[in-house]
């Protein structure tokens, strides 16, 4: 060995990270229930940190959100704006449209369908309902449009822009509140009127019947994707913009309609939200569901089904988290915790689908 | 002119929350990594600082302690964006949402465990982190009010903001640095440790908001732990990187000013119209939006984020 050699020789890293052969599907779904088990332990952890028995809140979390017909109506009601918010983001999220303005959405579907609550009331009930949920796809339509036309325009920064039409959005419903549409008849804080019994939704088996369009439109939002054209397009584009314009697909057009789309659901969460859970437009209409939303998208992997399972399980966790309060003391926000928890197993995990770690000396091309 | 000062004044102290966060931000930027967390990590950092200088009654300690919180919301992102590779977007969301659910989680326990109705920091601290007064210097009127009167965040906010400026600018790790940003492969052939100098940038950065954090719930609540205290300054210093263009140094007049939309409607004059509150709350975020669209539609070839930012580095795929 001479000289020279001998200075290239490069000391091998102990480890590396290399690709791996793709996994079965079995494979990729026992990594995530193992990831989910992990995610369990350190959220327990946590729980034992803080001098609780992990395994009697875990129960008191289940039993706490199934104890009682009041409690699975509670449970479902928590579960309907953030099944309905997923669906609409995972739309935009196909497409690789970072959107994380569902809050912002949700938001001006409730206004704008408020309008129609709150001073037209007197229209005939069924006339009303579907005026509202037409002008809610609108509202929450319009504010998925801005950025979008910016994005596909200018390459605006879709996941900032977003963002910032949240806050707006919010402050357009304080300005609504504290001016134009206060409530005369209310006292101390102000606030917005109540909807009159005609602009409220009706229930179906004791929940308002929210439930019934989160569930047609997981079905909907399933066939639109996986079997339509537009479908189609979306996964294109959210793979390489550069390809779907050479497959000669007009990308500026499947954007705005994508996220026309994807706001109008987010803004039909914010009709079933207002006429259906709060009865009023209230500030907290959103509540961070748009959010939490997007992490119920992401741990279903954007799959419509994966979804109904995830936003289960999650308004399950919040409607157990506040029985925890009210059984502990402990605040609501272990919810978010406990959520923030699963997804950072769940994304540490999907790198052991993709690639694997080689030891040095061990494997690898030497 | 005496209101006009005042108005200054009150900028400074509004923009210093949104000084930290966006240098921190530009610390991740910097080395390619888009972190949304940042409203999580200050929200981490004003629960940690508010909490250590409740029960030690130490500025130092409720500083480190912001710092650390901020350093370790920061590991987590770093390992599952760096090591393994996860999405930066939805990483840094979910980085967002633990952080306030864990900070207002805490704050309430300490709150419930205290059996009062509040927490209130204890007098020695207070006086600590309240404004300094320099003899000679803070009575020179007009320069003394606007220089030398400000409570000790603001001062270290600028001075680390300057640092981190030389540092990016002025030394050899910061060149590094700035490679790895714009093309981290290349770095990588030229001999730079990447992962190290991204996780050293990354927790660097994440430290830094935690310290901004601390001054959302130690100051801005006067002393009183408030859920919450963060309340979107995080979000609007991950904007402010864009509107400093990627610099610490106009990082600090971008936070000031910014910090003058946030106070603006206590020092407007109410007596030929007034506009709602909601609009002013609003101002901040309006402006936000137009800088972005603005700077995009412009897009000039300095003022650009650093190529490599939001993909993660493959070794194995340069």
């Amino acid at each position: 060995m001479n000289k020279s050699q001998e200075n290239i020789k490069v000391r091998e890293p102990l480890v590396r990270t290399v690709k791996r052969a793709e996994r079965s599907n079995l494979d990729i779904i026992k990594l995530r229930i193992i990831a989910f088990i992990l995610a369990l332990v350190a959220g327990g952890l946590f729980i034992l940190l803080i001098g609780f028995n992990p395994f009697e809140l875990y129960l008191t979390i289940v039993s706490g959100a199934f104890r009682s017909k009041m409690a699975i109506q509670a449970t479902v009601k928590f579960m309907i704006p953030l099944l309905m918010a997923s669906l609409g983001i995972t739309l935009a999220f196909k497409m690789k449209f970072w959107n994380i303005g569902a809050e912002g959405q949700i938001i001006m579907g409730a206004v704008f369908s408020s309008y129609f609550a709150l001073f037209y009331s007197d229209l005939p009930h069924i006339v009303l309902i579907i005026i509202m949920f037409i002008s809610g796809f609108i509202g929450g339509g319009l504010w998925g449009l801005i950025p979008a036309y910016f994005k596909s325009k200018f390459n605006t920064n879709e996941t900032l822009l977003t963002l910032m039409l949240n806050y707006i959005a919010l402050h357009v419903i304080s300005f609504l509140r504290d001016g134009p549409w206060k409530d005369p008849g209310s006292s101390g804080f102000p606030k917005i009127a109540r909807f009159e019994a005609n602009a409220q939704l009706d229930k179906i088996l004791g929940v308002q019947f929210g439930w019934i369009v989160g569930l047609i439109l997981v079905v909907v939002v399933f066939i639109y994707m996986v079997y339509t054209k537009h479908g189609y397009e979306i996964s294109v584009v959210g793979e390489s913009q550069a390809t779907s314009r050479y497959a000669g697909m007009n990308v500026k057009k499947i954007i705005l309609r994508t996220m026309i789309l994807s706001g109008g659901i987010c803004g039909i969460t914010g009709v079933i939200q207002s006429a259906g859970s709060d009865m009023t437009l209230a500030a907290s209409v959103a509540g961070g569901v748009g959010f939490t939303a997007i992490i119920v998208a992401w741990l279903a992997n954007l799959n419509p089904f994966g979804i109904l399972m995830v936003s289960f399980l999650f308004s399950v966790l919040e409607k157990g988290s506040s029985v925890m309060q009210s059984t502990y003391g402990l605040s609501t926000y272990s919810a978010s915790v406990l959520q923030g928890i699963i997804l950072f197993f769940i994304l540490g995990c999907e790198f052991f689908i993709r690639y694997k770690f080689v030891l040095r000396h061990k494997g690898g091309n030497k | 002119m005496n209101m006009f000062i005042n108005f200054l004044v009150a900028a400074v102290f509004a923009g210093t929350p949104l000084l930290f966060g966006t240098v921190g931000e530009i610390m991740n930027e910097k080395s390619g990594h888009l972190n949304l967390g940042v409203e999580g990590m200050m929200s981490l950092g004003a629960c940690a600082g508010f909490m250590a200088g409740f029960l030690t009654n130490n500025l130092l300690i409720a500083l480190l302690a912001a710092f650390v919180a901020g350093l370790a919301g920061a590991l987590i992102y770093a390992i599952l964006t760096i090591t393994f590779m996860a999405d930066q977007n939805v990483t840094g969301l979910t980085l967002t949402i633990f952080g306030i659910g864990l900070s207002n989680f805490f704050g309430e326990y300490m709150l419930v465990n205290s059996n009062t109705n509040s927490l209130k920091l204890p007098e020695n601290i207070a006086a600590q982190i309240s404004n300094i007064y320099i003899p000679v210097l803070s009575d020179i009127p007009v320069i003394g009010q606007l220089f030398f009167q400000y409570n000790p965040f603001v001062y270290l906010g600028i001075v680390i903001a300057i640092s981190c400026g030389i540092y990016l600018n002025h030394t050899k790790l910061g060149l590094n640095l700035r490679a790895i940003g714009e093309n981290p492969g290349a770095a990588d052939a030229a001999g730079i440790k990447v992962t190290k100098l991204k996780y050293l940038n990354v927790l660097l950065g994440g430290g830094i908001c935690g310290i901004g954090g601390a001054y959302c719930s130690m100051i801005i609540n006067g002393g009183v732990w408030m859920s919450n205290s963060v309340n979107g300054l995080g979000w609007i210093s991950v904007a402010l990187v864009i509107f400093a263009s990627w610099s610490p140094n106009k990082a600090v007049f971008g936070s000031f000013i910014f910090g003058a939309f946030n106070i603006l409607k206590y020092y407007t004059p109410k007596t030929y119209f007034t506009i709602p509150n909601a609009f002013y709350d609003m101002l901040p975020f309006v402006i936000t939006a137009l800088v972005l669209i603005i700077t995009s539609i412009r897009k000039s070839k300095e003022n650009q984020q650093p190529a490599s930012c939001g993909i993660n580095y493959f070794r194995e795929e340069r």
